[in-house]
């Protein structure tokens, strides 16, 4: 089963919106509460990466019985030095954004801290690519 | 739609129902659908919130309560009476006089429910400091919250604190006291006034817990009502009983918004009405919200206050409660404790009441033969303990019981059991959810479009009870209008359909 949701950069009220949606479908098909918990938790970090960071992007969202497999695709700046945004405590956030709550550089490694498989695709000046697995 | 896990306080009268949709679309869980012209309630999501009770415009929603008679099976009959009755008065109301009518009608002791605070926060604090790996954690204080967080936030049920709610421990400690005092145990009954709903259903089915310490339920607005049209009718000067003071500040203040958060350890936040509990949960899931420490969370605006069986403002409710609350804090750090005779509790002028007369004899002052034994109460300790029969003395045991066991998650999103039957559902659902057009108005007996597309699905709806698909059907001739016509009688019931405009 198939879901796709838009992400839309720089707007922060609506971040969050995608993860909840997955959330609901998750539940409507008895996931166990502890991997929803897991996934949602990791898809939420990324759909803000892209809010903070990115123009526009796009959450896609591939369910069957023994693996959810989750992409965020996006327009954006593009990640330079992926190893160094694994980093705990690495971030490239502006101190409005940190302001806000977000931007404390702890993305990226709480996502691969919640999922089974985390790949991590970047070109600079086009985008960055999350690709995430996790076994059910 | 599936057998009920647990009593439920609120039922709806078929007789009185018009079949409209008020109910069903304020429920926050969904768990009303409209069926042959009455509202109909699926059991397992109901968690008794009761906000179909305040928004019916016909008084169909009843609050089942017990027969009030049934107060006299038992030779002792505590009123256990939560501060929020209090609020219910007006201020010229002493709480002596309060206490008065209760006793008039026909209870024998009164135990104030929130005597339990004190017990319990202490309780509470080791239980934060022992589960330090769990954040936030989640106040079980509100037994619809508790039921919500089951069916709706499956995930979040061990951030729940399993400790007991004042009430329980309140009603414990007083039966055991009583005990002690040399009353048989099957004499006793203890009655709860209840500002809600949701607190009859737990006590009538408790959640964590096998049996209620507490023997029946009268609601709040019942009692309020014969109490007040004495007190108007006697001008106010029957006080036959002496001044007790049992509560603290803080918990007198417990059941309402940060009553709980404003004495928690670290990051804690209070969030009442039920609506914004939910999506303030929604966002914990995700762990939007980071690195806080205690969630006071209750699902009536207000709080207790706004419990949907009280009768005064519940803004005016806070108020009188918050000011009783300053009078003590100022009379504890005046000092004024002891032995002084005091009229003030009740915030009644000076000189007002009948007072002097043994104060601080306890909450049992008024039980026959109880009375002369009272030592005075100290303010700033726990009312259980500040009993006649020493402070102290029932602590240890009421800590034996302060613990619940395991809340069960009970969540009542999925579409079926089986994961892949779930997909083929969730499909349908959402080839259905095309064909509605999203405008909730709830003609078809589903409180929205997302609503009547899972009930389809799960064959508790059909795709033609839709106004709008009716009319797309109509239009490429495959429904005939008698054929909608029909439909919708099985939904809304003759009368609507059948009149003469």
């Amino acid at each position: 089963m198939y879901f796709e949701y838009e992400i839309e950069g720089g707007n922060f009220s609506r971040a969050g919106y995608a993860s909840s949606e997955v959330k609901k479908r998750l539940r409507q098909l008895n996931v166990d509460m502890k991997v929803i918990k897991r996934v949602v938790v990791a898809l939420y970090e990324a759909e803000v990466n892209v809010v903070a960071h990115a123009w526009r992007g796009k959450m896609r969202v591939d369910i069957d019985r023994d693996r959810i497999r989750l992409e965020i695709d996006d327009e954006g700046p593009g990640i330079p030095d992926i190893d160094k945004a694994m980093e705990e405590g690495y971030s490239t956030a502006t101190p409005e954004v940190r302001e806000m709550g977000f931007g404390a550089g702890m993305g990226l490694p709480n996502i691969k801290k919640n999922v089974d498989k985390l790949n991590i695709t970047s070109e600079v000046g086009q985008g960055t690519k999350v690709e995430m697995v996790t076994y059910l | 739609m599936g057998k009920p896990d647990f009593h439920h306080a609120l039922k709806i009268d078929r007789d009185v129902c018009i079949g409209c949709t008020h109910c069903m679309n304020i429920c926050p869980t969904e768990a009303i659908r409209v069926r042959n012209g009455k509202a109909v309630l699926i059991d397992n999501r109901c968690v008794d919130c009761g906000f179909c009770y305040r928004v019916c415009p016909v008084n169909a929603i009843i609050v089942e309560q017990d027969d009030f008679n049934r107060i006299f099976e038992y030779k002792v009959r505590v009123a256990l009476m939560p501060a929020v009755l209090t609020g219910q008065f007006p201020e010229n109301v002493s709480l002596r006089q309060i206490h008065s009518e209760l006793l008039a009608l026909g209870f024998t002791h009164i135990c104030e429910v929130e005597q339990g605070v004190e017990l319990l926060y202490g309780v509470m604090m080791e239980y934060m400091e022992q589960q330090k790996g769990t954040r936030p954690l989640i106040s079980a204080f509100c037994p619809a919250i508790v039921r919500l967080i089951q069916v709706r936030f499956p995930a979040l049920v061990e951030n729940l604190i399993h400790l007991k709610p004042p009430l329980d421990i309140s009603a414990l400690g007083f039966r055991e006291q009583l005990i002690e005092e040399g009353y048989d145990g099957n004499d006793i009954g203890i009655f709860y006034i209840t500002p809600c709903a949701a607190k009859i259903a737990a006590v009538k089915s408790p959640v964590g817990q096998i049996d209620s310490p507490i023997t029946g339920v009268i609601n709040m607005n019942f009692i309020f009502n014969k109490a007040y049209t004495r007190i108007r009718q006697e001008k106010g000067d029957s006080c036959i009983v002496p001044e007790m003071r049992q509560l603290t500040p803080r918990s007198l203040l417990w059941s309402l918004t940060g009553g709980e958060s404003d004495h928690a350890p670290g990051r804690s936040l209070a969030i009442d009405e039920i609506h914004n509990v939910i999506n303030f949960l929604e966002q914990l899931e995700n762990e939007e919200m980071k690195d806080i420490d205690f969630l006071e969370l209750r699902a009536c605006d207000e709080s207790c206050a706004g419990g949907v069986l009280t009768t005064a403002n519940r803004f005016f409710t806070v108020e009188r409660l918050r000011k009783l609350a300053e009078k003590l804090e100022f009379e504890v750090t005046a000092g004024k404790t002891g032995e002084v005779s005091r009229s003030g509790v009740s915030g009644e002028p000076p000189g007002s009441g009948v007072s002097g007369a043994a104060p601080g004899s306890g909450v049992s002052g008024a039980a026959p033969g109880s009375g002369g034994n009272g030592k005075p109460g100290k303010p700033g300790k726990s009312g259980v303990s500040g009993k006649p029969s020493g402070p102290g003395r029932h602590e240890d045991f009421l800590k034996k019981q302060m613990t619940i066991s395991p809340i069960e998650p009970r969540s009542m999103l999925k579409l079926d059991d089986d994961m892949s039957e779930a997909m083929k559902k969730l499909k349908r659902v959402e080839e259905i959810t095309k064909c509605l057009p999203d405008v909730d108005c709830a003609a078809c007996g589903s409180p929205n479009c997302q609503a009547f597309a899972e009930d389809i699905v799960q064959g508790y709806a059909k795709i033609n009870q839709c106004v709008f698909v009716q009319r797309i059907f109509e239009n490429r001739g495959i429904l005939s209008c008698e054929e909608s016509l029909r439909i919708m009688k099985e939904v809304w019931g003759g009368d609507k359909l059948d009149k003469n405009c």
